[in-house]
């Protein structure tokens, strides 16, 4: 008949069929480690911080006189996930349009940058935040409250895109 | 002579044109409403390098000049095309706009002490190339790729003016008007595009209703129809009064008057015309401020000399022999005449669209669909029948064939905020008309507005040949006429970066 045979029988040799010399082997190489310096961190107290190259989630930029964005929506036309939501309307400023409403739905966001990559003005930068979390469905949708972020501390960011875009 | 319209040589030249034309034009598309729609940026995007060697200072104009009550104007965006000023003076017959200073300073300005401020003035925002002038009513509500723009037929008056419906998230944002050249050529009027949408939008019916003392409640549709037909069985049926409407389609209405006529065997049918003798001009708008007077007469809701007519209705409710009503129009209390007769009546059953002062006084209010949610045909002044399709969605139809859909619109799910439009619980009139007669017996299956039109096409004479199909391939035809079509013309398409 034609049949392969791979049992413990056929791959193991004396030794290793006794186990123990193997049990010994292994708690050696678990009691070396101990020595070592870990691979892991200790998360919430130790925080790792991003480089401008990382694409957190996707934050307007706040000026001193207000919002860069002018809601001409062509995140909201790019995007594939339709996350982003935009409510132009009419302000007294030179630029005449601004969002009344700017929603992204972080459930939907695939963090692709094509919002940031599309924008005109360079009003939407991906931040380097990474830490969502979300009770429910609707808080998941943030609005110009949690999306406006100080110019300041998008600065990294913006110098990435300036080097590399 | 040979003319070259492909190669190095000519690419060349275009791409030279839209460098000059984009000199002094300014870089604001992200703000500009034109945007999608400019035929600038299609120009641009089509046979421009998309460079510009141009490095001294764009020219300053102004930027926000009213030139009339509905139209802004952005000089600094002007190509100095001057299709407004000739059609300010040709077509509007109104030549106040005129072209001021010389060279690249060149802008356009009303004349000292008037105003742009013809009934048609917002034509000119749509041929207007660039976003230069826009609509005070629409600025900034939405970018074009975001609605979807469903035909349909204006139903502001007798014209029967050819329109597209703009929708996004379930609410329409703006009318525009569709090339007819037999009915209203490229144009439709400011009142339309005014008025037409905002009471689809708002102040709306919701769910049918029936009254409990004094209030009305929501009822399903089942009970709200089984009470009407229980209201109505009390009466005899010279003491019922069957009032169709002109504001409600061929079908509607025609299926009203088998109703009056076979069901309820009563003469006493008629309809309520709404003319307003100020409306009316020598160009698009007329008087009869209904889409579908003619129509509704055509298909069998008319005076019938053993009957009551709207004449006498007022007088016969006074003297008690009529004392139920069945409403298909909405806004008969709004007739001077009818208001205080109305209450008298033992019985009033009403299709109604919108709240208003004739649901206040129902028995039974029965949520009608508004033009934009209907499949169905107008008749025009002109005895033209013309096609309209669902452009916004009900609880009844969430997508119809024919009916325009954006991106949003198809992808759209529950937990979106931007998906959550209000979805009415209105159905088509001649929906409400089939399932009352059925509660009397009358056994009829109608299952679209499709199959009505047949049935009128089979039984009416002046709309034998007339199909769905054919009304949509020649935007309408003719009453009688319908084996000699009027030829059809050719719409020239000039956005083809415009979403349908």
């Amino acid at each position: 008949m034609n049949v392969n045979h791979n049992t413990e029988k056929d791959r193991l040799n004396f030794w290793e069929k006794l186990y123990l010399p193997e049990i010994a082997r292994g708690l050696g190489l678990t009691l070396r480690q101990m020595f070592k310096k870990p691979m892991t961190r200790q998360y919430p107290e130790e925080r790792w911080e991003p480089t401008g190259s990382y694409r957190g989630r996707p934050v307007l930029v706040l000026e001193e006189d207000g919002e860069r964005c002018v809601a001409c929506s062509l995140c909201s036309r790019v995007c594939p996930a339709l996350a982003i939501e935009v409510q132009a309307a009419e302000t007294t400023r030179e630029k005449e349009r601004y969002p009344v409403k700017f929603e992204i739905n972080m459930l939907r966001c695939i963090y692709c940058g094509f919002c940031e990559e599309v924008c005109p003005e360079e009003a939407i930068v991906m931040s380097k935040d990474y830490e969502l979390v979300f009770t429910n469905q609707e808080d998941a949708i943030m609005g110009k409250d949690k999306l406006l972020i100080p110019i300041a501390q998008l600065q990294d960011r913006l110098e990435f895109l300036r080097r590399f875009k | 002579m040979v003319i070259d319209t492909q190669g190095q040589r000519t690419e060349h030249a275009q791409n030279a044109i839209m460098e000059f034309l984009l000199i002094n034009h300014p870089l604001d598309c992200p703000i500009c409403d034109e945007a999608g729609e400019c035929k600038l940026q299609e120009y641009a995007f089509l046979h421009s390098k998309g460079q510009s060697r141009f490095n001294e200072k764009k020219n300053h104009k102004d930027k926000r000049v009213e030139l009339g009550p509905n139209v802004m104007f952005d000089g600094e965006r002007c190509i100095s095309c001057s299709r407004c000023i000739r059609f300010a003076d040709e077509v509007a017959k109104q030549p106040v706009l005129t072209f001021v200073q010389r060279g690249d300073h060149v802008t356009i300005e009303t004349f000292p002490g008037t105003t742009f401020d013809s009934p048609y003035s917002m034509n000119v925002n749509d041929i207007c190339p660039v976003g230069a002038l826009t609509s005070m009513d629409f600025r900034f509500a939405s970018r074009v790729w975001e609605m979807s723009f469903t035909d349909s037929i204006c139903p502001g008056c007798s014209r029967g003016c050819n329109i597209k419906v703009g929708v996004r998230n379930n609410e329409i944002l703006r009318l525009e008007p569709r090339t007819n050249m037999h009915v209203n050529e490229y144009w439709m009027c400011d009142d339309a595009r005014l008025t037409q949408y905002k009471f689809v939008n708002e102040n709306r019916v919701s769910s049918p209703m029936i009254r409990k003392g004094n209030t009305l409640v929501s009822a399903s549709w089942q009970d709200a129809t089984a009470q009407a037909a229980e209201l109505l069985k009390k009466f005899k049926p010279s003491e019922i009064m069957v009032v169709g409407s002109a504001r409600a389609t061929n079908e509607d209405n025609y299926l009203l008057a088998k109703f009056a006529h076979n069901t309820l065997k009563t003469n006493n049918i008629d309809f309520l015309r709404h003319v307003d003798n100020a409306f009316g001009d020598n160009f698009l708008r007329t008087n009869d401020r209904t889409p579908n007077a003619h129509g509704a007469a055509e298909v069998g809701v008319k005076h019938e000399t053993s009957g009551v007519s709207m004449d006498h209705l007022a007088e016969k409710i006074k003297q008690r022999s009529i004392k139920a009503l069945y409403v298909m129009d909405g806004d008969i209390a709004a007739n001077s005449t009818l208001t205080a007769a109305l209450s008298d009546l033992d019985c009033l059953i009403v299709h109604a669209s919108n709240h208003n002062s004739t649901t206040e006084r129902a028995h039974v209010v029965l949520a009608s669909t508004t033009y934009a949610e209907l499949e169905g045909t107008f008749t025009n002044m002109n005895k033209r029948v013309q096609y309209v399709q669902p452009a916004v969605a009900t609880q009844d139809h969430e997508r119809i064939e024919g009916m325009q859909m954006s991106r949003w619109d198809k992808f759209g799910a529950s937990n979106d905020r931007w998906a959550r439009g209000e979805r009415r619980n209105c159905h088509q009139n001649w929906e409400i008309v089939q399932d009352i007669a059925n509660a009397f017996g009358a056994g009829w299956h109608y299952s679209d507005s499709g199959s009505v039109f047949k049935d009128i096409a089979n039984h009416v004479s002046a709309f034998s040949g007339m199909s769905y199909d054919l009304l949509q391939e020649y935007q309408g035809l003719t009453l009688g006429k319908a084996g000699s079509p009027e030829p059809k013309g050719v719409v020239y398409q000039s956005n083809y970066m415009k979403p349908n």
